[in-house]
């Protein structure tokens, strides 16, 4: 458990993960009811490499309390939240669209801002950022000549 | 296109001016048509991102474009014949861009609004399309992050003056 300015953040091992993300939801104690954020975060060369945070809010008590996951990077893969928070259900969509972590058990594990058909996890660490050149006026008429322009 | 025979009793050097005073006018049919074309020509809604803003604004009472026949914004595009692009287009939008471009009759003119509309703006990277010439032919690209509503005015302005300058080839 870490306090950090006031932020309670209790780290929590991936297979304990659902149980005690019900027991935080049920518990009539607990009354987390309200998960505000999960953001999965990519440390790429340090090992485990991504750690996968849930924000959650009790309105009865006015509290709010952060679980953090830590995965490796070969088994990518969390029980999903979705059946006990159904607002995690994009949230989870969003991790595994740009981070590449899957959820067993997401009804609808699909890709949320890329196109369907895309290949890659965006927001990874070695993803190429996929920029294009810059346009100066000493190279304008190449990249004109190569770009592909559309045409009726 | 003339509206009538030209009569030969006496009438050499100030045919132009009776025939003016007379209330008709002569001209050409390409110039007829571009300019019944400049002059309602209707935009689709295309606003996608922070220039849809600006374009609102050139719709609004102060910038008003409507006195240029654009006062119907519309949805549809089969009743439409220019398409604004104003904002990022990502690639995720971009099939439905040109579905909806193919869906508009001919003719058809686009405008890109806006820096990202145009070249990507700031924005270079593998979410959104590198300037929407990527996928529709542009006509008139209008810059500004985002353009003023005079900017935008001087865009439509200027693509009226081409297609005052359009030909009778270009219509087939």
């Amino acid at each position: 458990m870490v306090l950090f300015r006031g932020d309670t953040t209790l780290v929590v091992e991936a297979n304990a993960l659902l149980d005690v993300c019900r027991f935080l939801r049920h518990d009539p104690a607990m009354d987390y009811s309200f998960l505000v954020d999960l953001a999965a975060v990519d440390y790429h060369p340090r090992e485990p490499r991504f750690g996968v945070s849930y924000l959650l809010h009790a309105f009865k008590h006015n509290v709010r309390l952060r679980l953090r996951v830590l995965l490796p990077s070969q088994m990518a893969r969390l029980l999903s939240v979705s059946g006990v928070w159904p607002a995690a259900e994009w949230m989870e969509r969003e991790a595994f669209d740009l981070m590449g972590i899957e959820f067993v058990g997401h009804p609808d594990l699909r890709r949320i801002l890329m196109p369907a058909d895309w290949e890659g996890h965006p927001l990874r660490k070695d993803y190429a950022l996929g920029y294009e050149e810059v346009q100066f006026s000493f190279n304008s008429r190449e990249i004109d000549r190569r770009k592909d322009y559309a045409y009726e | 296109m003339r509206a009538f025979p030209r009569r030969r009793t006496g009438v050499a050097m100030g045919a132009e001016q009776k025939l003016g005073n007379m209330g008709i006018v002569t001209t050409t049919l390409e110039k007829v048509v571009n300019w019944g074309r400049t002059g309602a020509m209707w935009p689709m809604l295309f606003g996608l991102a922070c220039c849809a803003m600006e374009m609102i604004a050139t719709q609004a009472a102060r910038y008003d474009v409507s006195r240029f026949g654009m006062e119907l914004m519309r949805a549809s595009p089969r009743q439409s014949d220019l398409m604004i692009v104003a904002g990022r287009v990502s690639r995720k939008m971009a099939p439905v861009l040109r579905r909806l471009y193919d869906q508009m009759p001919e003719p058809k003119w686009v405008i890109a609004m806006g820096d990202c509309a145009s070249c990507s703006g700031v924005f270079n990277n593998y979410a959104l399309v590198q300037g929407v010439d990527e996928i529709v032919p542009v006509d008139v690209y209008v810059a500004g992050c985002p353009p003023r509503p005079e900017a935008l005015v001087d865009g439509i302005l200027k693509l009226h003056e081409k297609v005052r300058g359009e030909s009778i080839s270009r219509w087939a």
